[in-house]
């Protein structure tokens, strides 16, 4: 059993705070989240961590693994640089509370302005199966913010006043994509979560942990459709003689 | 005296946020409760998230023979008995209309040919009756309660702890808890409360179980004057991860063995032909436990201590579809593809059978004025539970919990809360501040893991039962010794020294029952008593508090109606 050193970011509210290393035991197959289990245990009792699952399941553990999103608990310090520290800091796009938790509560907020499914009137609740794999890939979403905390628009334009970030993207999708759904949220999609905003650089594909195609998938149909009922030349021209 | 906190009024408090909770949350709404749910996470990562193989519901979408008399039978066959028949009934013949109602709400199952909702097999289930999502049902379950409360209205509390219930004379007045994330305590007034807090796997090392899964509930609920039933049947599941270390005791779900995974010693033999030749893979998961553990004991096991589970003869393909996140959970873990070889299972505990014993219409607990439900709740399982029964009950006993608060909150009223109790709590809450520092409760809930996994495992005798107590004695004064690091602000260190404390109480409460069952029934099992005894069919084990001595008394098993008692008893 060797040891390797992780360096961890600790620290009180949105200032301040500092990196601290700790030695820590490595076991086969161990997890950065087990890491921080030892530090607990061990070495520092008070440290702040969210965790549930330790399974990829609940998206808790989110924090920022040598400087990339990642969930700690899918983590593999068998495949991290050996010869150097592991850092662990918290998500970035998020006000700190303490240590690696972050307050993420605006995530919250932005998911009460969608409006939930709405069921077509008498349906038979017939669905066939390929109509249920398209939008089981936005289900998937386990709410580890890791695709909010590093798009650009968030974390370097702090833009969440009026944007809604990827996650409510693919939630949204989830809704319009699901077979017997009657509702429209494209307005939604245009104004409050501010769609436009985002410009397609799949950083957020990058890091989700369940592999949803976040931007070919969900964001660029989603654009489509925006485009489609405010700026398609046709509806525009009918619009302005029906002076809507 | 007190210090400062805040007060919020509720006629319905739900302590906890997973699939009961939630659906209690809703039922209340719908009857025009105020409803505040507390709980220690962030809303949606409740353990109800990691449930993979699905929802039992009588649907005979697949098999047009199942039914609720079928569901029944089998629910009360795999608790021997020792189930609360009426609940046993209710839960079958509800459960199609809970699931219908989620689809209504939004959820998304996979479908058969002719567009219903598909249904698989699972272990103790005659018809194929799991309503599933691949292997991430309970995300999809949690998603649309979650997003139908939101919609409907209530107010959560994330990351906030209740440590006490709070009571007038007999009645129960509210609940006094902390947040986790600055210490500051919090008082709610409340006209009724539903406990929905889970189970207990945290007091053994080798679980499938999240941090949250430490009792608090039962506690709440023993500490409050309510009655505890049937603690000693605890559940292992047959196959959590065995390998690597990190990883130990991580949930396999029986969904691999539903969809046709083949179980093998490291002699190649598929050991189930001798413990169940009918239902071989599909038993019932006492048996499969206890078989696998009898052939890593017998030293058949593999290299890390448990047996093979193979799903490869599978397609590809097919495994994939079926089981995404078992496929990636072994790959990226275990540098296994389960496509192409065996994964290594061994025994996890998993989930409780026994827990708040309740009236079975209205989820009521003995104290007035207190619901309990899902894991938190005794008494629909009996001595082992069915794989996939555990959604359905979250969902038609969470409805009923919600329905029973909401009535019984439109028939009292506010009463007052006692600054006496709220300071005791305050003060026994912060006692660890204050200890000299002496006693890590790190070090106090890695020993008493020990002693659990040792001493109140899968099999039991009343020596090691008898060496439990001891134990749990010596770990009840250390834990109130424990001492913390560190401020009030997000503390783990301090929140787990409250939480030893709600373990050590489950812990105790189903060491005592172990003690007392001389016999062997569902997912208790003496070496010393190795057979059933007809005497203890018909007995409950209920736990109460007299004073802060832990008492056990017996209660008779209610007899069912003989249409019934014909119907559990058919082939």
């Amino acid at each position: 059993m060797s040891d390797a050193t992780l360096r961890v970011f600790r620290g009180v509210g949105t200032v301040g705070g500092q990196t601290v290393d700790y030695t820590v035991p490595v076991a086969p197959g161990m997890v950065v989240l087990d890491a921080l289990h030892y530090i607990q245990g061990h070495l520092a009792p008070d440290l702040a961590v969210r965790w549930n699952c330790k399974a990829g399941k609940c998206g808790s553990c989110s924090a920022e693994v040598n400087g990339r999103p990642r969930l700690t608990c899918k983590t593999r310090m068998d495949d991290l640089p050996k010869d150097q520290p592991i850092t662990v800091m918290p998500m970035k796009s998020f006000p700190r509370i303490k240590d690696l938790v972050t307050d993420v509560s605006w995530n919250y907020q932005v998911n009460k302005k969608i409006p939930a499914f709405h069921p077509h009137q008498n349906t038979d609740w017939k669905i066939s199966q390929i109509d249920v794999d398209r939008v089981q890939e936005f289900r998937k979403c386990i709410e580890c913010f890791l695709c909010q905390d590093v798009c650009h628009v968030i974390r370097e334009h702090d833009a969440k006043a009026k944007f809604g970030g990827p996650r409510f993207f693919v939630r949204v999708a989830g809704l319009e994509l699901h077979p017997l759904d009657a509702g429209n949220r494209v307005g939604l999609l245009k104004e409050e979560l501010g769609i436009g905003l985002c410009n397609i650089t799949k950083c957020c594909t990058e890091v989700c942990p369940e592999e949803i195609h976040i931007t070919d998938n969900a964001i660029i149909p989603l654009k489509e459709r925006v485009v489609d009922q405010f700026y398609d030349p046709l509806t525009m021209l009918f619009r302005k003689i029906r002076g809507q | 005296m007190t210090t400062s906190y805040e007060t919020r009024e509720h006629d319905v408090l739900i302590i906890g946020a997973g699939g009961a909770g939630l659906r209690a949350a809703i039922e209340a709404l719908a009857k025009g409760a105020s409803v505040g749910v507390v709980c220690k996470s962030l809303l949606g990562k409740a353990h109800t998230v990691m449930a993979e193989g699905g929802i039992a519901a009588a649907m005979a979408n697949v098999d047009a023979a199942d039914g609720w008399q079928p569901h029944f039978r089998d629910t009360m066959r795999g608790g021997k008995f020792l189930n609360n028949w009426r609940m046993a009934q209710l839960h079958a013949q509800e459960a199609p209309d809970r699931v219908r109602e989620l689809e209504q709400w939004g959820a998304l199952f996979d479908r058969t040919d002719k567009g219903a909702i598909l249904q698989r097999a699972f272990g103790g289930h005659t018809y194929k009756r799991l309503c599933h999502v691949g292997d991430r049902t309970g995300l999809e379950m949690i998603r649309t309660l979650q997003d139908r409360g939101v919609q409907l209205g209530f107010d959560v509390y994330m990351e906030c702890t209740v440590t006490r219930l709070l009571t007038d004379g007999g009645r129960l007045a509210g609940a006094f808890g902390y947040w986790r994330e600055n210490g500051r305590f919090i008082v709610f007034k409340a006209k009724s409360v539903v406990i929905a807090t889970g189970g207990i796997g945290k007091a053994w090392p080798v679980t499938s179980n999240s941090w949250e899964y430490t009792g608090d509930g039962m506690t709440l609920a023993y500490q409050a004057g309510a009655e505890l039933m049937d603690m000693e049947f605890v559940q292992f599941h047959p196959t959590g991860m065995v390998w690597p270390p990190g990883v130990q005791g991580l949930l396999v779900t029986e969904a691999v063995r539903g969809e046709g995974g083949i179980l093998r010693n490291k002699l190649g033999e598929r050991f189930m032909e001798k413990y169940d030749p009918q239902r071989m893979e599909l038993s019932t998961r006492d048996v499969v436990a206890r078989s696998i553990y009898t052939e890593v004991k017998e030293g058949r096991g593999t290299e890390h201590g448990g047996a093979y589970l193979d799903i490869s003869h599978k397609p590809a393909e097919y495994v994939k579809k079926k089981l995404p996140s078992m496929y990636h959970q072994f790959k990226e873990l275990a540098d296994v593809d389960i496509t192409k070889g065996p994964m290594e299972v061994g025994p996890t505990c998993h989930y409780v059978m026994g827990g708040i014993r309740v009236e079975a219409e209205t989820a009521q607990s003995t104290l007035p004025g207190l619901f309990a439900a899902g894991e938190a709740a005794a008494g629909l399982h009996g001595s082992n539970r069915l794989g996939g029964n555990s959604l359905s009950d979250l969902l038609v006993f969470g409805r009923r919990a919600g329905l029973g608060a909401a009535e019984h909150a439109k028939r009292v009223s506010y009463t007052g809360v006692s600054e006496a109790q709220i300071a005791e709590a305050e003060k026994e809450l912060l006692a660890p501040f204050s200890n000299p520092n002496s006693e890590s409760p790190y070090a106090v809930h890695r020993d008493l893991q020990k002693v659990m996994q040792s001493l109140v495992g899968i099999f039991r005798t009343e020596e090691d039962l008898k060496k439990a107590f001891a134990e749990l004695e010596q770990l009840k004064t250390r834990a109130a010794q424990a001492s913390v690091e560190g401020s009030r602000l997000f503390n783990p260190g301090w929140h787990l020294a409250s939480e030893l404390k709600s373990m050590l109480t489950v812990s105790e409460a189903v060491a005592l029952s172990a003690l007392a069952r001389t016999e062997s029934r569902g997912a208790h099992s003496r070496i010393d008593y190795p057979n059933y005894d007809p005497v203890w069919e018909k007995k409950h084990n209920i736990i109460v508090r007299e004073g802060v001595e832990m008492k056990r008394r017996e209660s008779a098993v209610e007899e069912m109606p003989d249409e019934l008692k014909q119907l559990a008893m058919a082939d």
